[in-house]
């Protein structure tokens, strides 16, 4: 085995175990997503059909929520890829790093670019930027396999225990304390905390707009009052 | 509760081909290209605009409840909220939240 080969396998193994506290959030996460899914009467093969093909914990709990709500189809895609546009500004932030590879690859490497994998990965490449391509491909892989299989089988375990938890156990709170639990730690600036307030004024303020419209106006409200106000008082944390 | 399977998967598929395009929007197809800045200033915002808004009918009306306010719920935001902002945990979030939500809600019994 030639050094290069060796140096290889050690970054992607360092991947691997950077991304394995992350099986602390994923883990759970699958897993609820698994029982509130099945629970909303979505069958197993839905339900993994989900987790395997989005891969993006929030807007399938999104997509859940509304769908529990009946709203309209187009409502629900509309809402659920809003929350996953962030991921347009993880692919911008990769492209000095894989934008030159084959496009099998960086079809790839998109299919897997979720939080974890973009910020560790942008870390460690903004850390070390001058590392050969094939290291920031075995640390980025590195992750996923930390996290990936366990995504899929946390929500097959979900999925299989479903309807068997109790109605006491009040799984239908899930879906709000994990979005609460993703976007407190967020709150740390002013323009954050002011979008949030948006948001949840708006959205109660506008529940009477037909086909559940009034979450997609409060939510391009919200947005608008963050980056106005991200602009006038600039983006400083205060803790 | 009775869902339409063909709604269901309908919205599989095409969260999966929207959120991959978006995986792939700059890394496959606008490559080096420069987000202008305001478009930035936004993004930054949309899951903290959208995610608040979606939740919070959710925690005020919640059906298994009735679609009344309920005291356990409430309580219980206000603890994950206050322990995810201080402590910037997920999981602490969640455990303290489910936490307050059985205690409340033996409490209250």
């Amino acid at each position: 085995m030639t050094a290069q080969n060796n140096t290889t396998k050690n970054t992607f193994w360092r991947g691997f175990r950077d991304g394995l506290p992350f099986i602390l959030v994923v883990a759970p996460f699958g897993t609820l997503f698994g029982v509130v899914a099945t629970e909303a009467g979505l069958d197993l093969l839905q339900v993994m059909s989900f987790s395997i093909l989005v891969i993006a914990g929030a807007s399938q709990f999104s997509a859940l929520a509304l769908l529990s709500e009946n709203a309209p189809t187009f409502i629900i895609l509309l809402t659920s890829l809003a929350v996953n546009l962030r991921m347009a500004m993880y692919s911008a932030a990769l492209v000095p790093h894989f934008g030159k590879l084959k496009t099998r690859l960086k079809l790839l490497i998109s299919y897997f670019l979720v939080d974890q994998s973009f910020a560790l990965g942008v870390k460690e490449f903004d850390e070390n930027p001058d590392q050969p391509t094939v290291y920031k491909i075995a640390y980025f892989f590195g992750i996923m396999l930390a996290i990936t299989p366990l995504w899929y089988g946390s929500t097959y375990i979900g999925a299989v225990l479903g309807t068997s938890i109790p109605a006491e156990f009040s799984l239908d709170f899930a879906v709000p304390i994990c979005f609460i639990a993703l976007i407190a730690p967020l709150l740390r600036t002013v323009p954050h905390i002011l979008t949030a307030i948006v948001s949840v004024v708006a959205a109660l303020a506008l529940t009477w707009v037909p086909y559940n419209l009034g979450l997609i106006i409060a939510a391009i409200m919200a947005m608008m009052v963050g980056a106005f106000s991200e602009l006038k008082l600039g983006y400083k944390k205060w803790s | 509760m009775v869902l339409d399977p063909a709604k269901v998967w309908f919205i599989i598929i095409g969260m999966a081909i929207g959120t991959f395009f978006i995986r792939y929007s700059f890394l496959g197809l606008l490559g080096d290209r420069e987000l202008p800045d305001w478009v930035l200033r936004h993004l930054r915002y949309v899951g903290v605009a959208v995610l608040p808004g979606l939740i919070a009918p959710l925690i005020l009306w919640p059906e298994a409840a009735g679609g009344t306010p309920d005291l356990a719920r409430i309580m219980a935001t206000i603890a994950a909220v206050m322990i995810g902002i201080w402590k910037k945990s997920v999981i602490g979030a969640v455990v303290l939240g489910f936490g307050t939500l059985y205690t409340v809600q033996y409490l209250t019994a």
